[in-house]
């Protein structure tokens, strides 16, 4: 198996928003997620990848194959340098606006994966970095 | 990429064939909106098995055109949401409550004629 290397896509339109998942989707694959775990992945960053374009216009997804004490994952990082989220635990409110979505965007895509972090700082942008594993649990 | 969409009796199937952009989305609503009317449809298949993921946008929009459809006098049925989107959905927290879903195609027209009364199925 040749090693897997870091993907890197960039968000600046809608399109965007599928070249990111599909990628996702092609990377989990490869590293042997199941159906399940896979369609998991390529929703939570489709979710992360319209939270971009909604509050920061641009910013990138990148694909990152994990290897940890033996243990095999891939985290997803979507970040941008956009407003930033002044209040976090408000945006990870289920339910609590986007213009867009309905209210589901980044509380939704943590429902979706195993471990997940937000960093913001307000005009500094946002990063969003979540990770599946592959003997993870739902 | 845009869906086509296919008359047949009283009904229309738009069948979708590769990933959605939000902008094919909303098109998919726009074109139905007017489609139900210029063909007096009276029912509407939107066949999603090709559908990889359906994501709380993907949501918003079937359920918008559900409802805007039912407002012009057509009913809705999304056909063919695959196990692991059903599953990616339910984690979501997302639902498509009061509208049609059935398993495939046939099961979607079989809906469709046992929620509509039209002048067709009672020639039937």
């Amino acid at each position: 198996m040749h090693a897997l290397t870091e993907m890197r896509v960039p968000i600046a339109s809608e399109p965007d928003i599928v070249a990111a998942r599909q990628a996702g989707r092609a990377l989990a694959k490869e590293m042997g997620f199941d159906d399940l775990a896979v369609t998991l992945i390529s929703t939570a960053i489709s979710e992360v990848s319209r939270n971009i374009l909604e509050h920061a216009e641009r910013g990138e997804i990148l694909l990152r194959p994990r290897n940890q004490g033996g243990r095999h994952g891939v985290s997803v990082v979507a970040c941008d340098r956009g407003p930033g989220i002044p209040d976090i635990s408000r945006a990870m409110q289920y339910g609590y606006s986007t213009r867009r979505g309905l209210g589901v965007g980044l509380p939704g895509a943590k429902r979706l994966m195993d471990e997940f972090r937000i960093e913001s700082g307000v005009g500094a942008g946002t990063t969003v970095t979540m990770t599946k594993w592959l003997d993870g649990h739902d | 990429m845009r869906v086509p969409i296919l008359k047949q009796r009283d009904y229309l199937i738009a069948s979708v064939q590769s990933a959605l952009s939000d902008e094919d989305l909303l098109r998919l609503r726009d074109e139905l909106a007017a489609r139900v009317g210029r063909d007096r449809s009276k029912g509407v298949i939107i066949d999603v098995t090709v559908m990889d993921v359906v994501d709380s946008f993907a949501t918003r929009v079937l359920l918008a055109i559900a409802h805007i459809l039912r407002l012009r006098g057509a009913e809705t049925v999304i056909v063919g949401i695959q196990p692991e989107v059903a599953f990616a959905m339910v984690q979501l927290g997302l639902s498509l409550a009061g509208i049609g879903t059935a398993l495939d195609l046939e099961e979607g027209l079989t809906y469709l004629d046992q929620h509509i009364r039209t002048d067709h199925a009672r020639a039937h």
